[in-house]
């Protein structure tokens, strides 16, 4: 009875019947930091995750070189 | 949770608007928007030409999209930087701008960082012991200085980037940090041109970067998804983050953080603008850009440095 959550290389689980926020929020990820699909399909904070459902976490935040300053 | 336009489940959840759309109502909206800051910060008109600066990752790429799709005339730049670090990074970000530009029949120039000066970046980095053991400082430099000499030389009317809300929030978190009067006054969704200088403009700097994974998610665009191996632990994404916690408590901090930035910078009230000048800018001795340095510029600098010690 489980949901698995994958985000890059590393998979978590979470029992099924919460909603997508609490389910991150079990694993300390930020909503605001990822974008959750479910078979291809964007899915809200709102979405009830159900057992045996595979939900893909794509990170969003990127960055590097982007240095303090403006030019 | 429903699309606000047409009530079919929505698929993108803009919680500092409180707008939710669906997939189709969003692919409609994010070019609408962009449209209007065009409009509103005076970036550019149909008639100008635009070169966008593509590194093959989802701003870059959805910037790319959306003004295409929007008429504009926007041919591509890619910059190859010799990132490999055992994952072919620039390979495949080049690989990744080119297909999209094959893929849509726009042109993309592509130019190589190792064939114009030698050495790739991480080399030029090493050999100039500029950035702490890390290539980012190098790295901006050199794509500063390269994008806006293409810019110039093929008669581009503006560079445009693909910084997005999180990018300039956390460009501003890290300068209100250090005060840096200087950098906070130069800071905006458009930087003019000046002598030497190509115009630089943000189309999507009121886009928070969720949304513009959302968009290139929704339209099936194909962009690197591995971060730079150097970015790991780097200052912005820090930055990110923080910016990210406070948002989570507080939807809309980032935005507002921004937009009242941008109010109290053009009211004046945020620092005296006579401070600001570009007078002391003369050309670099070199390659003719605009430097405040003494005679040659940082970029040509640090590459009179690398040559040194590759001779020696």
């Amino acid at each position: 009875m489980t949901v698995k959550l994958v985000l890059r290389e590393k998979e978590y689980e979470v029992k099924p019947g919460m909603t997508l926020l609490d389910s991150l929020k079990r694993i300390n990820i930020l909503s605001e930091s990822v974008i959750a699909t479910r078979e291809g399909e964007m899915i809200l904070d709102d979405e009830i995750l159900k057992d045996g459902e595979v939900v893909k976490l794509i990170a969003v935040i990127s960055g590097g070189s982007m240095s303090l300053r403006s030019r | 949770m429903k699309c606000k336009k047409c009530g079919a489940k929505a698929s993108v959840n803009m919680r500092q608007h409180k707008l939710a759309l669906c997939k189709e109502h969003y692919l409609e909206w994010v070019p609408e928007q962009t449209a209007r800051f065009i409009k509103k910060y005076e970036m550019f008109t149909h008639y100008e030409k635009i070169l966008v600066a593509v590194s093959g990752g989802k701003d870059s790429l959805g910037l790319w999209d959306i003004l295409v799709r929007l008429g504009y005339q926007a041919d591509g730049l890619y910059l190859g930087l010799g990132i490999d670090e055992g994952i072919n990074y620039s390979h495949e970000s080049q690989r990744l701008a080119q297909k999209y530009a094959d893929e849509h029949q726009l042109k993309l120039h592509v130019v190589d960082i190792e064939k114009e000066y030698g050495q790739p970046i991480p080399v030029l980095a090493d050999k100039s012991h500029r950035g702490y053991g890390k290539p980012c400082a190098v790295c901006g430099l050199a794509k500063r200085h390269e994008m806006n000499r293409i810019a110039r030389d093929l008669g581009y009317d503006v560079l445009a980037t693909g910084h997005n809300l999180d990018d300039e929030a956390a460009v501003l978190f890290g300068n209100t940090l250090a005060w840096a009067s200087e950098f906070l006054l130069r800071q905006g969704p458009v930087l003019p041109s000046a002598d030497g200088l190509a115009r630089k403009v943000k189309p999507l700097c009121r886009f928070y970067e969720r949304e513009m994974t959302a968009y290139c998610l929704a339209r099936g665009i194909e962009y690197i998804y591995e971060e730079c191996p150097f970015a790991e632990g780097s200052q912005s994404i820090y930055y990110k983050e923080l910016l990210n916690q406070l948002e989570t408590a507080r939807p809309g901090a980032k935005l507002t953080f921004y937009l009242r930035f941008l109010e109290a910078r053009k009211s004046g009230e945020l620092f005296i603008e006579n401070n600001v000048e570009r007078a002391h800018l003369h050309p670099c001795s070199r390659c003719g850009q605009p430097t405040s340095a003494p005679d040659i510029c940082s970029f040509c600098r640090m590459i009179e440095k690398v040559n040194a010690v590759t001779e020696s």
